[in-house]
């Protein structure tokens, strides 16, 4: 390279110039249109866990509708799923097999803790049989409290989701 | 982890043992291990308990009434058949009865949690056999009866309502209307229910003559619920023991005679019939009284022990509970129709087709959280 | 006295004497009877109740006395098929020491007990003679504790 400290300057100035361009008007736009189709095609694997699954499924229901947000149905196989929502209780016989679940879904994946238990053991604080909280084994983007969560409130945990989807880097 | 660490033959040459679940669309909270030769199925196991979360341990730790919420958890949309057993026992030790105005308010929340909890199971029969419309309208349906559930209860599924001496609230005062305007409009429903579902030849097809028990068995493995009814007994612990004053109203019990998988789901459609007819009585007999017999102090009862069974929505629930002078019981022991069926399970998928599994196992109405207790 | 109570002191009766000394009448109540024995006379007490009527076994279970050091191990039987006998419960129990515990198995006599004998076995340790399978049913396949529904088993939230 030249070694004139004028020219080095100019060089430095203009792959700035060129890096903010770049950054807003291509890969801005890309990151945006990436995300958008991202969080409103979610598809849920089809895990049930505990309890607070029958208020996941009055939650597909005709009146609390979470199609219209994007959560869309949970039919599907599991190699194509970016969600898991972990639907209440974890207890030892199941945590292993949920890892695996976790484990074998492509990236990006997001995880959804639903209920008291998920988030901390909730009401089986002292039972030999149930893992405290489902944070000690995946990693969990929105906690949704409840025992079990409306399905008003498990709608509001999948909308901070989306904006934490949309605000995400490629 | 070869097969997950339990002992099961591999036969080889044309057997497949194939794994359905925990994670499937099709099993629910369960796993399955099933054995196929070509087509047919040849050996099932089942393996429950991966929602086991020792609620007979923890009742010895907690007072009689701060049992009531974690005995509500096992199954959830039938909330008021699995806590009616345990407060009729525990007001047998502490010797405690709830007046009457009380007990009728029982007996409307019980039959608002059948109907509730037989919604549910039509709504998910439906997606199994892949009749996504029949998903819908049962769930959509069911949130009217959730409401009259909340304007009593306080919330939509864990009321933890009914209490050892009466029950928490009183109903509101214009309760007769709106369930005289819900039923009204379900009954035009359920002629809805049956040009689409029930009376299609896609689904008749699917479950005339299959998974069909004959009355022998069932009455031999210890079947339970609308499952035996299916089969031609008309057994029913409403009417053979008779509880919070189910005596003093009237009604029928559906029976149909083949024992198949259409029979289970015709049996359940009529008991939606009847449910809504014992409410409609006892809207008409309930009379202004007190709700609650007010405990002094801790409830505690004299050392011995009290079983009570009941009728919930998946058949009889039987409750047995030793007690030895504390606050706290000594031993709990519950027995769920769900546990009871899983035997049936096993002896009507062997000789099946593989394709028919979920048509079987859905019609027996096998709620795995509650088996696993 | 009603006719129905008639009914539970007629077939405590005819225990009584197929049985003679060998049991002992806990107690006779409305739609209540409760009969024990001891540990080798279970399974033809089972018989003789089969054959008054009573085929479904509703529950198994077993409860723990450690200052008695023995485990209580009781059956409810019922009646599905003739109206007459439905609103009884009848139940029979046993007692066998801790230190040997165990005991023959009644899935020949009645087929309804094999999944709640499973879970007996699990839960305190009682193995059933004669049982296919003494296995895990319930618990997950790691566990190397002692069994949990025992009195001495502390709760890990409390202990």
């Amino acid at each position: 390279m030249v070694n004139d400290p004028t020219l080095n300057l100019l060089v430095g100035k203009v792959s700035d110039i060129l890096d903010t361009t770049i950054e807003k008007n291509v890969r801005e736009p890309i990151r945006f249109l990436v995300n958008w189709g991202r969080l409103y095609s979610l598809w849920p694997v089809h895990l049930e866990t505990a309890c607070c699954s029958i208020e996941f499924g009055a939650a597909s229901g005709p009146r609390h509708d979470i199609e219209r947000f994007g959560m869309l149905e949970a039919f599907g196989s599991l190699r194509q799923c970016d969600v898991l929502v972990v639907q209440g209780t974890v207890t030892r016989k199941m945590a292993p097999r949920m890892k695996w679940v976790y484990e074998q879904m492509p990236e990006p994946k997001w995880v959804i803790a639903m209920g008291a238990c998920a988030i901390s053991g909730g009401l089986y604080m002292d039972s030999y049989n149930v893992l405290q909280g489902v944070d000690k084994i995946v990693p969990v983007d929105v906690y949704v409290p409840g025992c079990p969560p409306r399905p008003e409130t498990l709608i509001q945990g999948i909308i901070e989701l989306q904006n934490k989807i949309r605000k995400s880097k490629v | 982890m070869q097969n997950a660490g339990m002992n099961i033959e591999d036969k080889g040459g044309d057997q497949l043992v194939l794994h359905v679940g925990p994670q499937h669309p099709g099993s629910g909270h369960f796993r399955l291990i099933i054995t196929v030769d070509g087509d047919y199925i040849v050996g099932a196991k089942p393996d429950p308990g991966y929602v086991h979360r020792g609620a007979e341990k923890m009742a010895e730790y907690r007072d009689y009434i701060q049992n009531i919420p974690h005995l509500e958890r096992p199954v959830i949309i039938d909330a008021t058949g699995v806590t009616l057993p345990y407060v009729l026992t525990a007001e047998r030790i502490i010797d405690v009865e709830a007046p009457e105005r009380a007990q009728y308010i029982r007996m409307i929340m019980a039959e608002l949690n059948r109907i509730i909890s037989h919604l549910y199971w039509l709504g998910i029969y439906g997606i199994f056999l892949g009749h996504s419309t029949m998903f819908m309208w049962p769930m959509g349906d069911r949130e009217l009866f959730i409401d009259l559930a909340e304007s009593i209860g306080g919330t939509r599924v864990t009321f933890s309502y009914v209490v050892p001496g009466g029950v928490r609230n009183d109903i509101p005062t214009n309760l007769k209307e709106r369930a005289l305007k819900t039923f009204d409009y379900f009954e035009k429903r359920i002629e809805e229910y049956k040009k689409i579902f029930f009376n299609n030849p896609i689904m008749t097809a699917r479950t005339e003559s299959i998974g069909t028990m004959s009355q022998a068995d069932a009455i031999k493995l210890g079947i339970t619920g609308s499952n035996l009814r299916a089969t031609g007994i008309d057994s029913d612990t409403r009417k053979d023991e008779p509880y919070c004053l189910y005596d003093r109203v009237d009604f029928e019990i559906p029976t149909r005679k083949e024992g198949d998988s259409y029979a289970r789901c015709i049996v359940r459609l009529e008991e939606l019939q009847q449910s809504m007819n014992i409410i409609k009585q006892v809207l008409d007999l309930i009379e202004p009284g007190p709700i609650k017999q007010v405990i002094g102090g801790v409830m505690r009862g004299e050392p011995g022990e009290a079983f009570v069974r009941t009728e919930a929505a998946r058949g009889t629930m039987f409750y047995h509970i030793v007690s030895d002078g504390e606050k706290q019981p000594y031993r709990v022991k519950i027995s769920v129709p769900s546990f009871r069926n899983l035997i049936g399970m096993t002896h009507l998928l062997v000789g099946s087709k593989l394709a028919d599994m979920p048509a079987i196992y859905w019609s027996l109405d096998y709620w795995p959280v509650e088996a696993d207790r | 006295m009603s006719a129905k109570f008639v009914t539970e002191n007629q077939l405590a009766k005819s225990l009584k004497d197929q049985f003679k000394n060998k049991i002992k009448e806990e107690y006779i109540e409305s739609n209540r009877i409760k009969i024990s024995t001891g540990p080798e006379n279970l399974k033809n007490l089972a018989i003789a109740v089969k054959e008054l009527g009573f085929e479904q076994v509703m529950s198994q279970g077993g409860t723990d006395y450690p200052e008695n050091n023995v485990y209580r191990i009781e059956y409810h039987i019922i009646c599905v098929s003739k109206k007459k006998l439905r609103s009884i419960i009848f139940s029979i129990m046993t007692e066998i020491p801790k230190d040997k515990p165990e005991i023959e198995t009644l899935i020949d006599v009645l087929p309804s007990a094999e999944f709640h004998e499973q879970e007996t076995f699990e839960n305190f340790g009682i193995t059933f003679i004669g049982h296919p399978r003494m296995e895990k049913l319930l618990l997950p396949e790691d566990w190397d504790d002692i069994p949990p529904l025992r009195k001495d088993y502390i709760l890990p939230g409390r202990g």
